[in-house]
């Protein structure tokens, strides 16, 4: 689960990190009285969206007046934010984060993730702040400092000196450093983090370290035990047809093709995506049912794949290991009688129970096409979804 | 001869009496697996499905003599019986669990590799030697004895890969499911390399998917150590970049970890890749001559 910026700066300044004085406002009104309170004659107003990349997209901005935040919150409150990271549609504009302005001398880089190769939580440092890491750590890798982390004793001072020493830092910047290095590490552990990144970690003018972005990613598995984090969910953010599924316990992505996937399992469920596109068909979504998938489970999926309106087909591939096809059957029908499909449906089913699931779909009287494999499957739908 | 399990490994069940525990030790009792007992706290002194029930995994340890353990215990919980079954001299750990945190995990991974025990999952099916031990969750009817080793990041392409096996008449030699979490407890290279030392496997199926760079380690070790023919097929080339597909491991994220890089360097390592999952079987007949 991602964090805005400011739902992120508001987590750092808990554990003691340096970052600006702000107010995240849901109103022009609200802007006008934010710079009020912060005081002096410069702000800055950040569109609070889940995706990087705001600057260039006008999501961010230097403003010398209060009346200005207002005329900024009242352009971006309730609009879309483009991005080179989002879809062309944008992110909606949740909330405005005023904020007083900072100095800047110098931009850094500051980040940790939990990453996979070394299994460990590994944090990076560099001199290239303010830019897309990625770039970065793509072209010129060795400007990436790196320090791993040892699950059993934690982040260590002197890790956070052999960072600071490289970066360049003077003697009072190592201690602010060292600070705010330890504080990270020891959020990273108390809030499950999958993914942190202060881009950039500014010098003031005045030589002070000072976070001025934060960007934070929850481990989704941990929530459970974070009671805080939960509250801090903006389903603005999220797509509408995946949180509706996530209710369900189903896993939905959805995809720009026309053919509709219903699959048990993750790895199945792309590898139909896959073996669709091979026959010469786009898949409209990524469907799982799961494991232990009951009869309304697949009734929902079935719903939510139907609500894409690009949708000219479906094929429903179940290999039945501990689901049993002839209850996906049931679903199937129950499915097509409430919501009423109107589109061609392939089913592919295999392993438990396959022969009885297919006998009830048969003796449904509705439009299905059996599949006799894997691969006829595919080549049913691909037609199917070009009305052959 | 067999990777991790064969017909003399004696099983504990943690979470034995609940749902999930229970469902899936009467399958395992019914395919032939020496479960010899089960951990549910507070539930010692008692029988389940004919098998004496412990209050702790030293308890079973010390009563039956198992040396492998299945959980089934829900995620918070997780950790806490990965750690109680390693500390109790349990050799070969099986989590089922999806859901695990990722930070849990990571600490058990260290205790594990530390004690020297073997940890397969979390999030995944299980490891069977078909005809002689099954724990997981896998439907057992689609396997047969034979000689095929099967490695796999996802539960159901592993039966696909497994059913494709047993019709080829090919059988499988054993079956592990690592899992779909982005720091599994045992990699595709710890199975290879059994899979290499195993007599019995005579060819290997690697399944893998998007996320992380585990393929491509993989890859590199198969180019380096593995002389058996492998057979590679990758899930997710149509897969949206920035989007978890399902398991928690299977996202490609800052342009890493897409399936197109994975083939590359799996066909670099002279694996023979498949693009259609349907063509597992039909492959492996290619590059065996069987």
């Amino acid at each position: 689960m991602n964090l805005h910026e400011y739902q992120g700066k508001k987590l750092f300044a808990e554990y003691g990190l340096p970052v600006s004085t702000g107010y995240a406002v849901d109103t022009p009104e609200e802007a006008v009285e934010a710079c009020k309170k912060i005081g002096g004659n410069m702000w800055v107003v950040k569109a609070q969206v889940h995706a990087g990349g705001r600057g260039k997209a006008g999501g961010v901005k230097l403003i010398k007046s209060a009346d200005e935040a207002g005329e900024f919150a009242k352009q971006w409150l309730g609009k879309n934010l483009v991005t080179f990271q989002t879809d062309a549609n944008g992110q909606p504009v949740s909330k405005i984060l005023v904020e007083n302005c900072t100095d800047i001398s110098n931009e850094l880089y500051l980040g940790a993730v939990l990453d996979r190769a070394t299994r460990r939580v590994v944090f990076m440092a560099s001199t290239e702040g303010g830019v897309d890491i990625e770039t970065v750590a793509e072209e010129t890798p060795e400007k990436i400092l790196k320090a791993i982390i040892d699950p059993l004793v934690g982040a260590q001072p002197y890790q956070a000196r052999e960072l600071a020493f490289k970066l360049g830092l003077n003697p009072e910047q190592i201690k602010q450093f060292t600070k705010i290095f330890l504080g990270l590490a020891k959020l990273f552990t108390d809030k499950d983090l999958a993914l942190l990144e202060i881009n950039p970690l500014v010098v003031t003018d005045e030589g002070n370290l000072h976070c001025l972005d934060a960007k934070l990613v929850i481990d989704g598995n941990a929530l459970y035990r974070h009671k805080d984090l939960q509250e801090m969910r903006d389903p603005s953010q999220e797509d509408e047809r995946e949180a509706d599924a996530a209710k369900w316990e189903l896993n939905y992505v959805a995809l720009d093709g026309n053919i509709g996937c219903m699959v048990n399992g993750a790895g199945l469920a792309m590898g139909t995506m896959d073996i669709v596109n091979i026959h010469g068909g786009q898949p409209a979504n990524f469907l799982d049912v799961g494991g232990g998938a009951t009869k309304e489970r697949v009734a929902e999926a079935f719903k939510i794949i139907l609500s894409d309106e690009n949708v000219k087909a479906v094929l429903v591939n179940i290999f039945g290991g501990i689901v049993r096809c002839d209850m996906i059957a049931e679903g199937i029908i129950g499915a097509v009688e409430q919501v009423g499909v109107k589109v061609p449906v392939v089913v592919r089913l295999e392993g438990n129970n396959a022969e009885l699931g297919s006998k009830k779909l048969a003796e449904s009287g509705l439009n299905i096409i059996a599949a006799t494999s894997l691969t006829d499957a595919a080549q049913q739908v691909v037609k199917a979804a070009e009305g052959k | 001869m067999s990777v991790l399990i064969n017909k003399d490994t004696k099983v504990i069940c943690q979470g034995f009496t609940g749902g999930q525990g229970t469902f899936h030790s009467e399958q395992a009792i019914a395919y032939g697996t020496k479960m010899v007992g089960g951990v549910t706290p507070g539930k010692g002194g008692t029988t389940h499905l004919g098998l004496p029930v412990f209050n702790t995994v030293k308890d079973a340890v010390e009563a039956t003599g198992a040396d492998a353990s299945v959980i089934y215990v829900p995620a918070p919980f997780c950790k806490d019986s990965i750690l109680e079954a390693a500390n109790a001299g349990i050799k070969l750990i099986v989590a089922i669990t999806e859901g695990i945190p990722t930070l849990d995990m990571l600490e058990c991974k260290v205790k594990c590799d530390e004690l020297g025990v073997v940890l397969i999952g979390p999030n995944c099916p299980g490891v069977i030697t078909p005809g002689e031990c099954k724990i997981g969750i896998m439907p057992a009817q689609i396997h047969q004895p034979g000689k095929v080793g099967i490695v796999s990041r996802s539960g159901t392409l592993t039966y696909e890969a497994v059913k494709q096996t047993t019709d080829q008449g090919f059988g499988q030699s054993t079956c592990v499911g690592i899992g779909g979490d982005p720091i599994p407890g045992s990699s595709f290279i710890d199975i290879l390399k059994l899979f290499q030392e195993d007599p019995k496997t005579e060819a290997i199926v690697m399944i893998g998917e998007i996320g992380g760079t585990a393929e491509e380690e993989a890859a590199a070790y198969i180019k380096a150590n593995v002389t058996k023919p492998v057979v590679s097929y990758i899930a997710g080339v149509t897969a949206p970049p920035g989007k978890r597909m399902g398991h928690a491991g299977a996202i490609i994220s800052g342009g890493q970890g897409t399936a197109d890089e994975k083939f590359a360097a799996l066909e670099d390592a002279g694996v023979k890749t498949v693009r259609s999952l349907a063509d597992i079987g039909s492959a492996l007949k290619e590059v065996t001559g069987w």
